[in-house]
């Protein structure tokens, strides 16, 4: 009670300092300042138009398609009469909607865990120092820098049923008896298109918990090892609750670009066999771009940016924990 | 002493070099075939023992072009990216403007933004300005991978540069714009040559707005020269893997020789 009196108090006093001034001067530094403000401003400018028009336009572009029926005819005719909820009325009733959530959820929660787990591991080896482990941890990195599409392509012809080379090492041992179907059986293909995605995304996941390692004290693994924490429990009580920050980040993260996954679906099964690795991403191409019904493809869209928007918020509340932490 | 712990690692290193053989198995796969031939499907062997260049002569003759596309729109969305982000990271890193914060956190959620969403609206707004099948459009829509990424990790660098710096060059009488380029650019390098790499790796493995922006041959980069090979059924996997093999060599050469740079961008573009 008493601080918030004294602080009205000073502000009141201040308020009446600034009365009796010399209104010439004041004019001449107010344009001084504006012209400041401007040439500050002058610098972002640049910035904010290609924002507004490279993210702002789409997304409200995007939101408004979906009311409309968008198609090839609105490219020559400039014609796109609104329809309200008929597009997403059109999506939600579509057989293929419950199969797409489906298939996104399975994607993409297959995709984090397979990530996670061997990017923690792989992590949790290199942070033991031994000859040429700065080499090959950076070596590790390269999956990520290659072109998805390359990457992808790649492992198209490894998952190749008849002669791709994973089919042929679990036949020579043993392990299979008939070629797996990898990319051609309704029944298995979304669990190849995982592992392509899993790959892709081990870099990621093991260098960003590497760091998070890193950031951990050697005393408090010394601290640790007195109270006879080692090992197993060292990880338990020590390791992971000071990685859980980095963790939240990497697990958000990942999700928010596993949603949006593309070219890895397309270039390996173009979201085929019968629809098996269709996902919100791949439907929403496929809608606007093949089908041309650019409505619709903006309906799923729109379901995907609310999604991804949900992570997005979720990603900031966690990231500004860890920078807390 | 230093031998002995030396050896004492040495299953450690083993035991690393088996998990990355394992990782980077899919690379040497993807060099092996391109190396064997330009026949059939036929299962190729575990090393090119009898090494031909047929499949690289079939890439080259099929897609030269495609190569010189991506290197020009690659080229052009580091030249844009850094225009538009260096003196916005500039900005936001000396600056105190009101929305400033609104923007740098449109930033943060523009990342997030599908790539399907922003495709799915350029089309019709190329298609009305005429830059579909272009390499301005697709330089212009390639730099949404890199601006916002681009600010942020030039941001965080900049905020570490003493403000006294620029301050004395303003002193002397240089306005905002010549102390910017004459004492803020040359003391960021290092960030910015990080920025206009991952800007580089970005547009040159884009793949969405190649597909969605082009629709016909006379531009296309690439990754769409890749992808036709895919749609169709594959015959022979040498060419493919021979033309892969060359859209791999800027990630090589980066990793290579630049790797202080991939190293800092790697880390510094998701946490910060």
């Amino acid at each position: 009670m008493t601080t918030t009196a004294t602080l009205e108090g000073r502000d009141v006093a201040a308020r009446g300092d600034g009365l009796g001034g010399d209104h010439h001067g004041d004019r001449a530094r107010r344009r001084a300042r504006a012209r400041e403000k401007a040439a500050q401003w002058l610098f972002l400018a640049p910035a904010i138009v290609y924002v507004l028009v490279f993210f702002g336009y789409p997304v409200v572009k995007n939101l408004t398609m979906g009311f409309q029926e968008y198609t090839t005819r609105t490219f020559y005719t400039g014609e796109a009469p609104w329809v309200g909820f008929a597009n997403y009325a059109e999506v939600f009733r579509s057989s293929i909607f419950g199969t797409t959530v489906v298939n996104t959820v399975l994607f993409t929660v297959g995709s984090i865990v397979g990530q996670f787990v061997l990017g923690l591991l792989l992590a949790l080896y290199f942070r033991r120092r031994f000859p040429l482990s700065n080499v090959m941890r950076s070596l590790l990195l390269l999956p990520w820098l290659l072109p998805v599409i390359a990457g992808t392509s790649v492992w198209k012809w490894m998952l190749d049923q008849d002669s791709g080379v994973l089919n042929q090492v679990l036949r020579g041992l043993h392990l299979v008896s008939d070629p797996v179907p990898w990319l051609t059986s309704p029944d298995v293909a979304l669990l190849g298109v995982v592992i392509v995605n899993v790959w892709l995304g081990i870099p990621f996941n093991s260098a960003l918990l590497y760091s998070g390692l890193q950031d951990i004290p050697d005393e408090l693994y010394e601290a640790g090892a007195l109270d006879g924490a080692t090992g197993w429990k060292a990880f338990w009580h020590i390791t992971w609750p000071n990685l859980r920050g980095v963790v939240n980040v990497v697990l958000v993260l990942g999700v928010i670009y596993t949603l949006k996954v593309l070219d890895i679906i397309l270039g390996l099964t173009g979201g085929g066999p019968a629809n098996a690795t269709q996902t919100l991403a791949t439907d929403s191409y496929r809608r606007s771009f093949t089908e041309f019904s650019f409505g619709t493809g903006a309906a799923v869209s729109n379901v995907l940016i609310v999604v991804s928007l949900v992570f997005a918020v979720v990603y900031l509340r966690v990231n500004r924990r860890a920078v807390d932490e | 002493m230093q031998r002995t712990s030396t050896l004492r690692q040495l299953p450690y290193t083993l035991l690393g070099l088996v998990f990355l053989a394992l990782m980077l198995f899919p690379v040497y796969w993807m060099v092996n075939t391109s190396f064997q031939g330009g026949g059939t499907a036929a299962s190729s062997s575990f090393f090119p023992t009898d090494p031909t260049f047929d499949g690289y002569r079939r890439a080259l003759s099929q897609q030269t072009g495609n190569l010189l596309t991506s290197l020009v729109v690659a080229i052009g969305t580091v030249v844009v990216s850094l225009a538009i982000a260096t003196p916005a990271a500039y900005a936001l890193s000396r600056f105190r403007l009101r929305g400033m914060g609104v923007f740098s956190f449109g930033l943060l959620i523009a990342q997030m933004i599908p790539g399907i969403v922003i495709a799915n609206s350029l089309y019709s707004l190329f298609n009305d300005v005429g830059l579909l099948n272009s390499v301005p459009g697709l330089v212009l829509a390639d730099a949404t991978h890199a601006v916002p990424f681009a600010i942020l990790i030039m941001t965080a660098f900049m905020r570490s540069i003493p403000p006294s710096l620029a301050e004395a060059a303003r002193v002397d009488g240089a306005g905002h714009f010549r102390a910017f380029w004459s004492i803020i650019v040359p003391v960021s390098r290092n960030a910015i040559v990080t920025a206009g790499l991952f800007s580089f790796l970005f547009a040159w493995s884009d793949f969405i707005f190649a597909l969605t922006l082009t629709t016909s041959d006379t531009v296309k980069p690439i990754t769409l020269g890749i992808y036709d090979y895919l749609e169709g059924n594959v015959q022979s996997w040498g060419p493919v893997m021979a033309t892969t093999v060359m859209s791999s060599v800027p990630a090589i050469i980066l990793l290579v020789f630049a790797q202080r740079f991939i190293a800092a961008g790697a880390l510094g573009g998701a946490v910060k």
